[in-house]
This record gives C-alpha cells, sequence and structure tokens, in this order.
C-alpha cells in the first residue's frame, strides 16, 4: 500500500508540467537548531500529506510529504512563525492541508455541537431532577398479592451489592 | 461441487430467514407457540446453513480453488494457510458471509434463551429474522462469496499483503462478533418497544436480558479494535497506534455507545428506571455498527484502513441502514413516552453516577461522529474541503472523557437510590492523595516536562487507585483481619471483580496512552551497515541487511542491535522491509524490542546511499515508553467484560428458582 501511494505520489508530481524532470523526494535533514526542529517535528503532525489516504506528513513515506516537510523546515529556519508556516500552506493547499480544522461559520457545529450536546443533557438532568416526582401508585391488588408471597418466602437472596448505607 | 453446496446454503439460508421472520410474526400475531416455535426452528437451521456456507467458502480458499472469483482475486497459492483461511473474510463477499454467520448464530442463541415472555421472545425472533433476511439477501444477490470464474486462472490475485499478519487475520471475528452482537440488544430493544408497558416488573427483567449480550458485544469489540490498533502499531510501520482515521472511528462509535448501553442497561435491570433511554442505546449501538460496515466497505471515507471498497454496494448498505434504523427510531419515538419504567432516585446516587457515566460517554460518541462524518457533510454543502484528525479530537473528545474519568470511582461507591458523597469522598481520599502524589512524580520522572501529561499521568492512577479502593473498602482492608479480608473476597460477585478489572484497566490504558503520547522520541537518518542511531535514552546499530525469501515475499532484513547509549543491556532485533511480487507490494516488518513496559521500535526504510556511494538504509527508531500498557490495559478491560458475563449466568440461576 505505501508503495501504492508512493507511486501515486510520483504520478501526481509529474502530471504537474513543471514537475517534467522530476527529482527525487527530498531527503529528511533535521535542522541543526534543536528547538526549531521540535517544532517543525510538531508542526508535522498536524499537516496533512494531500496525496495520501489519512497521514500527516510526519508518518507518510509519499515523495510529496517530504518535499513538505523539507518546505516546512526552510520556512522554518528562515525564522517564520508556526502560524505563518500554516497560513502560507492554506494557501497553497486549501483548508485540507490541516488535521486541525479552522473555526468559523460552517464549522462551529463541529467545534462545539458535543459541548452544546452535553451542556443541554445536564440542563435537562437538572430540571429533570428538580422536579417533583409523581405520587407514588398504590399497588393494585395482584402486586399486593405478589408482595405478601415475596414478604413470606423468606429465599429472597441477599443482594450481594447492597452496601452498608442500604441495610 | 462443495462451492455450489455453499451458494446453496446461502440461499437456502436466506429463505429460512423470510420463514422464521414470516412465522414469528404469525406466531406473536395469532399467540400461537407452534408457529412461534417453528420460527425458532427456521432461525436455527438459517444459522447452520449460514455455518455451512462459511464452512465451503473457507474449504474454497483452502484449496485454492480459483474458479471461484473470490478466492481468485484474494487469494494465491503460495500464501500461508493461516492467510488462505483469513482471505475469507478479508475480502468484502466473505466478510459479508462472516457478518451473516454472527448475526444467525447469535440469533440461534437468542432463540434458546429461557425465561422471555412469549411475546417479546417471538418479536425479537422475528426482528433477528428480519435483520437476517435483509443482510443475507444483500449477500446473496449483490454480494455473492460464490460466484465461479470461467476460465479459472491458474493463480490468484493474493490477499493485500499488509493484511497477511496473525493480529489482522483474528480481528475481523472479533470486530464483527462485536458488532452483530448488538444485533441482538437492537432486536431485543425493538421487542421491547413493541410488547413493553409501564409495568415495574418488565423492565428489570428485560435489562437482565439484554445485559449479557451488551457485555459480550463490548468485550468482543473492546478485543476487536485492540488488535486492530495493535496491528496498525507494528504493520504499518509509522510508530503509532491510533490517528482518529474515520475506519478508526467507525469502530469506535459502537464501542462508545455499547459502553454506554451496558452501564445504563445496569440501572434498568437493578431499578427499573432508565428504559426509554437504555432502549435507545440499543438501537443506537447496532445502528452505529451498521454505519461502520457502511463507512468501511462503501469508500466515502478516505482512509488507509479502507479495504474492499465499492460504492455501489455502500449504497445498498446505506438503504439498509436506512430502512432498519429509521423504522427502529420512529417505532422509538412512538412508543417511548409510554413506557415510563419505575424506580426514582436522587441526583447523587449510584443511578446518577450512571447517568453522569452516560451523559459523558454520549456526549464523547457524538464528537466521535461529528469529527468522522463533518468533513462528508461540508463538503456535500458547499464544497469546502476540511481534514479532522488528531488536534481535534485531542481538545474535544480527550477533556470530555478526561472529566468522566474524574468522577468514574466515585460511582461504584455510590448506594443505589440515594448515596452519600461525603462518605465516598473519604473512602477516596487516600487514592486521590496518591493519585496526585503519582502526577507530580509523573512530571518530575519525565523529560521534557509537560503539566497536562502529569496531569494525565495522576488520572491514570486515580482510575486504579480509586477503583482498587472500592474494592479495599467492600473486603474492608486494613479494617478487619486477613482471614475476613480473604472471605469477604471470595464472596464478592464475579461482575464486582469484573467491574473492577474493566475499570483499573481503563486507567492502565490511560498511562500507557498518555506517556506514548506525551514522550515518545523518534530520529531517522540512512545508516550504512555498522553506523549508529540514538534516540532518547537508546542507542540502534545497524548491523547488516541481507536479502531472504518468504513464503510469497522478497524481504530486506535488517539486523540491528539495540543498546543503551552506553553500550548497556544489547539486544538484537530483526526489522523487514518486504516486497510482494503478485500486486507489487511493500510492507513493513518493524523490528520491535520490548523493554519492560517500553517498546524501541524499529523501521528498515529504503535503500539508498551514503554522502561516500555506499549502500545506506533509511533506519527510523522510536522510543515509545509505555507503550505496552496501551494493549494491555484494553485486554485487562475485555476480561473484566468476560468476568462479568460469568457471573450473569450465576444469577440468573438464581433468579430462575423461585419462579419455576
Amino acid at each position: 500500500m505505501k508503495r501504492a501511494l508512493l507511486i501515486a505520489a510520483v504520478l501526481f508530481l509529474t502530471a504537474a508540467p513543471a514537475a517534467a524532470q522530476e527529482p527525487p523526494p527530498t531527503p529528511d535533514r533535521p535542522l541543526p537548531d534543536a528547538a526549531q526542529e521540535a517544532r517543525a517535528q510538531a508542526l508535522f503532525d498536524d499537516i496533512r500529506c494531500v496525496v495520501c489516504q489519512h497521514e500527516a506528513i510526519a508518518d507518510s513515506p509519499a515523495g510529496l510529504a517530504a518535499d513538505v516537510r523539507a518546505l516546512v523546515r526552510e520556512q522554518i529556519a528562515a525564522g517564520r512563525s508556526d502560524e505563518q508556516v500554516r497560513d502560507d500552506l492554506v494557501r497553497r493547499y486549501g483548508d485540507f492541508v490541516l488535521f486541525t480544522p479552522p473555526l468559523r461559520g460552517g464549522t462551529w457545529l463541529l467545534w462545539f455541537g458535543s459541548l452544546a450536546a452535553l451542556l443541554a443533557a445536564g440542563a435537562g438532568l437538572w430540571f429533570a431532577s428538580r422536579r417533583r416526582p409523581a405520587a407514588v401508585e398504590p399497588l393494585s391488588a395482584a402486586e399486593e398479592a405478589d408482595l405478601a408471597r415475596i414478604l413470606a418466602d423468606q429465599a429472597v437472596r441477599p443482594d450481594p451489592d447492597a452496601k452498608p448505607s442500604d441495610d | 461441487m462443495i462451492v455450489e453446496l455453499g451458494a446453496f446454503a446461502l440461499i437456502l439460508a436466506l429463505a429460512l430467514a423470510v420463514l422464521q421472520t414470516g412465522m414469528a410474526v404469525a406466531g406473536r400475531l395469532r399467540r400461537s407457540p407452534v408457529l412461534a416455535g417453528a420460527a425458532e426452528g427456521a432461525a436455527l437451521a438459517c444459522a447452520v446453513a449460514v455455518a455451512l456456507a462459511f464452512a465451503a467458502l473457507i474449504q474454497a480458499f483452502a484449496v485454492s480453488d480459483f474458479s471461484v472469483a473470490n478466492v481468485a482475486a484474494n487469494s494465491h497459492t503460495d500464501k500461508p494457510m493461516l492467510y488462505k483461511v483469513a482471505a475469507a473474510w478479508g475480502s468484502h463477499e466473505g466478510s459479508l458471509v462472516l457478518w451473516c454467520l454472527v448475526l444467525t448464530g447469535f440469533g440461534a442463541v437468542l432463540t434458546r434463551a429461557r425465561g422471555l415472555p412469549f411475546g417479546l421472545k417471538a418479536s425479537a425472533v422475528a426482528t433477528q429474522g428480519l435483520l437476517g433476511v435483509m443482510f443475507l439477501a444483500f449477500a446473496v444477490f449483490t454480494s455473492n462469496a460464490f460466484e465461479r470464474l470461467d476460465p479459472a486462472p491458474f493463480q490468484g490475485g493474493s490477499l493485500n499483503p499488509l493484511l497477511q499478519d496473525p493480529a489482522l487475520a483474528f480481528h475481523p471475528p472479533f470486530l464483527y462478533a462485536g458488532y452483530v452482537g448488538f444485533s441482538v440488544c437492537f432486536s431485543l430493544a425493538v421487542a421491547a418497544l413493541i410488547e413493553g408497558r409501564a409495568n415495574s416488573s418488565f423492565w428489570p427483567a428485560w435489562g437482565r436480558w439484554v445485559r449479557p449480550w451488551a457485555l459480550a458485544s463490548w468485550a468482543f469489540l473492546t478485543v476487536g479494535i485492540t488488535l486492530g490498533a495493535f496491528w496498525a502499531y507494528y504493520e504499518l510501520g509509522w510508530g503509532g497506534w491510533w490517528f482518529w482515521d474515520p475506519v478508526e472511528n467507525a469502530s469506535f462509535m459502537p464501542w462508545l455507545a455499547g459502553a454506554a448501553l451496558l452501564h445504563s442497561a445496569v440501572v434498568t435491570e437493578r431499578r427499573g428506571a432508565l428504559a426509554g433511554w437504555t432502549t435507545f442505546l440499543a438501537l443506537l449501538a447496532f445502528t452505529f455498527s451498521m454505519l461502520g460496515a457502511f463507512l468501511v466497505r462503501s469508500g466515502v471515507l478516505t482512509s488507509v484502513h479502507a479495504f474492499a471498497v465499492d460504492p455501489e454496494r455502500g449504497l445498498m448498505l446505506l438503504a439498509i441502514l436506512g430502512a432498519t434504523s429509521g423504522a427502529a427510531f420512529a417505532l422509538f419515538a412512538w412508543r417511548a413516552p409510554r413506557l415510563k419504567g419505575g424506580g426514582m432516585f436522587a441526583p447523587v446516587s449510584r443511578e446518577g453516577a450512571l447517568v453522569l457515566n452516560n451523559v459523558f460517554l454520549t456526549a464523547a460518541c457524538a464528537t466521535v461522529l461529528l469529527g468522522t462524518l463533518y468533513p462528508l457533510i461540508l463538503e456535500a454543502a458547499n464544497g469546502a474541503t476540511i481534514s479532522v484528525g488528531p488536534p481535534y479530537f485531542a481538545l474535544t473528545f480527550v477533556p470530555l472523557m478526561a472529566a468522566a474519568f474524574l468522577i468514574l470511582p466515585a460511582g461504584p461507591l455510590l448506594a443505589w437510590k440515594r448515596g452519600d458523597l461525603k462518605g465516598v469522598g473519604q473512602r477516596l481520599a487516600v487514592a486521590a492523595g496518591l493519585a496526585i502524589l503519582i502526577a507530580l512524580l509523573g512530571w518530575m520522572a519525565f523529560e521534557p516536562k509537560k503539566a497536562l501529561s502529569g496531569a494525565g499521568i495522576g488520572l491514570g492512577a486515580w482510575l486504579i487507585l480509586g477503583t482498587l479502593a472500592e474494592v479495599a473498602e467492600r473486603v474492608r482492608l486494613f479494617r478487619a483481619p486477613l482471614a475476613e479480608n480473604l472471605r469477604r473476597a471470595r464472596s464478592l460477585p464475579l461482575g464486582a471483580w469484573g467491574t473492577t478489572l474493566a475499570h483499573a484497566g481503563l486507567g492502565v490504558f490511560v498511562l500507557g496512552a498518555v506517556v506514548e503520547t506525551g514522550y515518545r522520541v523518534e530520529a531517522a537518518r540512512p545508516l550504512a551497515p555498522g553506523q549508529t542511531i540514538e534516540a532518547g535514552k537508546w542507542a540502534v546499530r545497524l548491523d547488516s541487511v541481507r536479502v531472504v525469501e518468504g513464503p510469497n515475499y522478497l524481504a530486506e532484513q535488517g539486523k540491528l542491535t539495540v543498546t543503551l547509549r552506553d553500550g548497556g543491556s544489547p539486544k538484537t532485533v530483526t526489522a523487514e522491509r518486504r516486497f510482494f511480487p503478485t500486486g507489487g507490494q511493500t510492507t513493513t516488518e518493524v523490528g520491535l524490542d520490548f523493554r519492560g513496559l517500553d517498546d524501541v521500535y524499529v523501521v528498515l526504510g529504503e535503500r539508498g546511499q551514503t554522502a561516500a556511494g555506499e549502500p545506506a538504509w533509511n533506519v527510523r527508531v522510536w522510543w515509545n515508553p509505555w507503550a505496552r500498557l496501551i494493549f494491555l490495559g484494553p485486554a485487562i478491560m475485555a476480561l473484566g467484560g468476560l468476568l462479568s458475563l460469568l457471573d450473569r449466568r450465576l444469577r440468573l440461576g438464581v433468579n430462575r428458582r423461585p419462579a419455576a
């Protein structure tokens, strides 16, 4: 599968007219500055390899992923901030390139949907717990008979899960 | 000949499922035990027929009968026998037969359930039969696994080499047992909606019938997902085990819904409360199972795991999903308002804690659902493409679960109906103090120092210690003589031990996941033989690389020595890069060096050249601290589920006696 992805990546690159002379994938050369390299690595985890299925460029063996890794390192070495690197990638490839979806009109439901559900459930529970319980219905004749039989029958098993406070 | 028998058995199974449904419905309407009994017989025969079909399919794969299109497409004579057999469920058609086998097999077990009221059982058997009709029709008419090929090729196309792995050979059966096990909960829920009434004795009994199915399915699913994650960890060679990939999410949603179900079913069983909610979750769990099957099989989502993808069949699955779940939820909307269970309880009580658990689990499930489907919906709505990956789930799913874990240890300590929060606080004080201490120690022990990872370590410790505190409380540890402790420990029901194991296993998993995610160290560079790469405290030397021949592949096999940086405690690992000529695919076999709880994870990459022109291999090394716990935790959880399940049978026996 990785090979298939690689082939797909190569095809993708050669399809672009500018890349008629396809260079071998850029080798990974860590930045000399450890702090900068750590920033680059953190960014790699958030950037999607756009020709792969669902992989970050940190994990992908595709040529394009290697190119983007080199690009990110280059920009960080040039002193650009994480935000600038991200913005630049989004300009090139669209929102699709970041694994963190943007927060804007169309995605507020994505970001806050589950929180809203949680709050709604919490509010519902709160109101339910404040509602006075309905009057307990009296037992029917049949149930009274059942109750009497059960109470008379000492074979009722002790509840193994019972807590001292239940007793 | 055997293949034709298999094809015939599958068609026969479809006919039997139709019979089962028809007779169960008629039996229920006419209140005829004879008809209902005949329906149960048909269910049994149907399961046997599907089992025969499945056996025929496995036989075709085992002998490499390439006149069967499915075998020709997915098998190869060179493949080891395990993977020939596993290929039977590795393809779309074969996996559908497996799905039907589990569906009808569990349906047959359901007919043997004792003590179910006549109407409820007949309705459940009818529903299970209807599910069987739909999936068997799907298997027979659109995805026939037994279709012949003429002329038969001399050799097959082989199974995707990535799938040729022991963990993945057993991943689908476990996953499907979990997915489809929820179908019985679904059928029982539908039956309860048809038959159930606001009767104080009905719902506890119903809860008792549903719980074992929920428990078993959840435990199977736990094992299945863990096998899948472990496979992704050591077969894909990317150093990770979970990427919030849509297909991973597809299996995770039924798991979350199932976890919520088995907790809410406890309340329904013990107190008759939450009847409507438990019913809803039972419908939801199987709906997510079908949604998962649809997402994986249809190819609407891009994923590294999407195998055997076919849009047309996806559409069929979507139709089945829409028809079943749509009808079931419509039934729910109609009937549920009338189904008030009994059982009042105060907000602070065992029931209250279980409700809170359900709120968090369903919200977490909603997050996963949103994260999985939102890109699809957004693209369909306005063409915008976004990616939802790990950073999103770290910000939404993880805080929800963390909040749930904070309150989890208090739950089992609270009494039913009305709990004593202060008393629970006192009982958990020691565990809480220790957990905070461990959080601080964890924060200091690992470099670089990360406050959130430290807190996560504390949370994992809190889950384990808080759970153990509950057992200590029950056996009166340190407050009674040892003999008394032991006597009490022996008299604890298996279900209580199951709960303890499952919760502690969750803590073990949290510890592993937090430490591995927070502190893993990665390094990569081209190595010529004799050269060394360092990752954290480990040094890995490439000793030699040679070409070896496997049964159906060629491999570059690297021998590497893992040592501490000062050269201490050396161990040799083997990492391979396999090339499968059939299909022309390359896979990696990760070299895993187990060091206590840690893994040193070595991947041999492509061959290249050093600056000096010598041959060199791109070696990637990860030091994954505490990675062992990530897979150990879920194993403990599944064991907990199994223990609880064994307890159920005992208790059912106890409960049956007075009725007899």
